[in-house]
């Protein structure tokens, strides 16, 4: 649960999984799913366990998402843009 | 046709900052690349988009990135934002990601400012969604004045204490600190208080009281002695468990921030082949450098808590250092000029450092996060845990490398990023042996996802 300190500031709209969300212009994506009330921001391969960002700066790839049908994109090294589309990624392998 | 340079700057954190703008200075052909969309590392985050309230709540420290990132945009250096740098070989070829496009440019000298990274901090249930590092905490803050409306700060190291000033001071009070020193180490640190104390100290140590005083009349709880912490839910936080001195407690949360540390961020430089040397004290593995931050490569060098954790201020003149030994090297400089350059930087970096010990000490982070217990996920991306990692070592494995082969341990997206230094030290456990002994993973390029299209595109 996180909220804005400064709540202000230009809004940039954009959607995860088609629903309306909106960050502030200067935000990661990985800030603004988690400014929006976002928990569970990917599924794991292995156990098909729910993620969400955890380290922000680039190592743990934990916050992967799909952006605009780009999957593998690190949400927390990726500046917000007006009318991104963001999707969970799904991670279970083909069986 | 690939761009040649002087010198490539990887990293436009404090060293990083320091070593481009030096360069081009004195008229190095120079360019940085980072993977942020403006200068500062971590430290000094989106420094330049700063609001007087959000310099008050951030504090000095902060600040001092200002006339960093200033000298940076004054320089005549090529300066490159949002760059992944996913290849970089012993020649000196450099291979980023930008806006779609890769690009190959190469250099005579590269210096790797890539900072650090977070310690791992295994404990059960550490992969919920509603756990982050401390760091990634404070990233929200600095970046996008995000905060968590209550959260636990659990762990050993001084980012818990500042974090928590900087939430009081940006009017977020709801927060409550787990603190994992062990009663051992904050007994032996004081004996590293330096006999006679630099001003410089003085000030880090001000710091921290002036940090457990403003904590304390804002009524922060802090549990002291804390350890068996426990994270608990199924899709998420629920709560979080923990023993402090002899007492059990179990309270309702939502957010963790987790923190044991940072290390050396030893990726590029382990794939580069650079030799590695084990640090005791910080209990990591970091590259090994002589005093101007070159590496056993002599055209690789490496400035900052990329070569051992040595802090912001420190590392600013560690970049200045590196910087000119590149100069002296392409024979802008002669030695004399480069001694005579270096002398302040070098009093600067003793003066920034005295402190180390004793926060090394104070901070070390306890065996239950280095060596977690069986049931705990170690390997985040496939999610291993520490039972299967001793049973395989116990089974002949013979180390980290190995373990990739019987367990996928370590190959997952963060190409052992996170879990390699447990992994090391769970191994070093099974097998009675020094972490030097075991090693570390081998790393190889590319160090960032990068799409095939983009590959076939490089010229």
């Amino acid at each position: 649960m996180f909220l804005r300190i400064n709540p202000g500031a230009a809004t940039v709209r954009l959607t995860f999984e088609d629903q309306d969300i909106t960050a502030t212009e200067g935000d990661s994506v990985a800030a603004a799913l988690l400014a929006a009330g976002i928990t569970h921001t990917r599924d794991t391969p292995v156990g098909d366990a729910p993620r969400a960002p955890f380290c922000l700066m680039g190592t743990c790839f934990d916050c992967l998402v799909e952006i605009d049908g780009t999957p593998n994109r690190q949400a927390c090294l990726t500046p917000v843009r007006p009318g991104m589309r963001i999707c969970r990624q799904r991670g279970a392998r083909s069986p | 046709m690939t761009t040649q340079y002087d010198a490539i700057v990887i990293g436009a954190g404090p060293a990083g900052m320091a070593a481009g703008a030096t360069l081009a200075q004195h008229g190095a052909r120079t360019l940085l690349l980072d993977e942020q969309p403006s200068p500062g590392g971590q430290i000094y985050r989106t420094i330049e988009e700063s609001t007087p309230a959000k310099l008050r709540t951030l504090g000095a420290d902060y600040v001092r990135g200002l006339h960093l990132a200033h000298a940076l945009r004054q320089s005549s250096l090529e300066y490159l934002t949002n760059a992944a740098v996913w290849n970089i070989t012993a020649a000196g070829d450099v291979y980023a990601s930008h806006a779609g496009r890769s690009r190959h440019v190469a250099a005579q000298h590269i210096i790797l400012a890539i900072g650090a990274m977070e310690r791992p901090v295994p404990v059960p249930g550490w992969t919920l969604p509603g756990v982050l590092t401390a760091g990634a905490l404070q990233i929200l803050l600095k970046s996008s004045g995000v905060v968590s409306t209550g959260v636990f700060l659990a762990g050993a190291g001084p980012l818990l204490y500042q974090l928590a000033y900087q939430y009081v001071a940006a009017g977020m009070p709801r927060l409550v600190i787990l603190d994992m020193a062990t009663r051992a180490n904050t007994r032996a640190s004081l004996l590293k208080i330096p006999a006679a104390p630099n001003l410089t100290s003085l000030h880090y140590l001000w710091k921290g009281f002036r940090f457990f005083e403003r904590l304390a009349r804002a009524g922060v709880p802090i549990y002291r002695n804390v350890s068996n912490l426990v994270i608990e839910g199924t899709d998420k936080v629920e709560a979080i468990s923990f023993r402090h001195g002899n007492k059990e407690a179990r309270l309702p949360a939502h957010t963790i921030g987790l923190h044991a540390g940072v290390i050396p961020n030893t990726h590029i430089p382990r794939a580069l082949g650079c030799a590695m040397a084990w640090d005791e004290a910080q209990h990591c593995f970091r590259p090994a450098t002589d005093k101007w931050g070159s590496s056993s490569h002599r055209n690789i060098h490496i400035a900052g808590d990329g070569a051992g954790i040595i802090g912001a201020r420190a590392s600013e003149h560690a970049g200045h250092l590196a910087a000119l030994q590149i100069l002296h090297l392409l024979e802008r400089i002669d030695t004399a000029t480069r001694d005579s350059l270096a002398a302040p930087h070098r009093r600067a970096c003793a003066a920034h450092t005295a402190i180390r010990p004793f926060l090394d000490q104070r901070f070390a982070p306890p065996g239950e996060i280095l060596r977690p217990a069986d049931d705990v996920t170690v390997c985040r991306c496939e999610e291993i845990t520490a039972g299967q990692i001793r049973d395989v070592a116990r089974a002949g494995c013979q180390g980290p490398n190995q373990a990739k082969a019987y367990l996928r341990a370590g190959m997952g997206p963060c190409q052992g990023r996170v879990c390699g230094p447990v992994v090391t030290d769970l191994m070093a456990e099974v097998h009675q042996k020094s972490a030097l002994e075991i090693g570390a993973y081998r790393t190889r390029p590319p160090f960032k996802p990068v799409t095939v299209g983009e590959l076939a595109a490089l010229d």
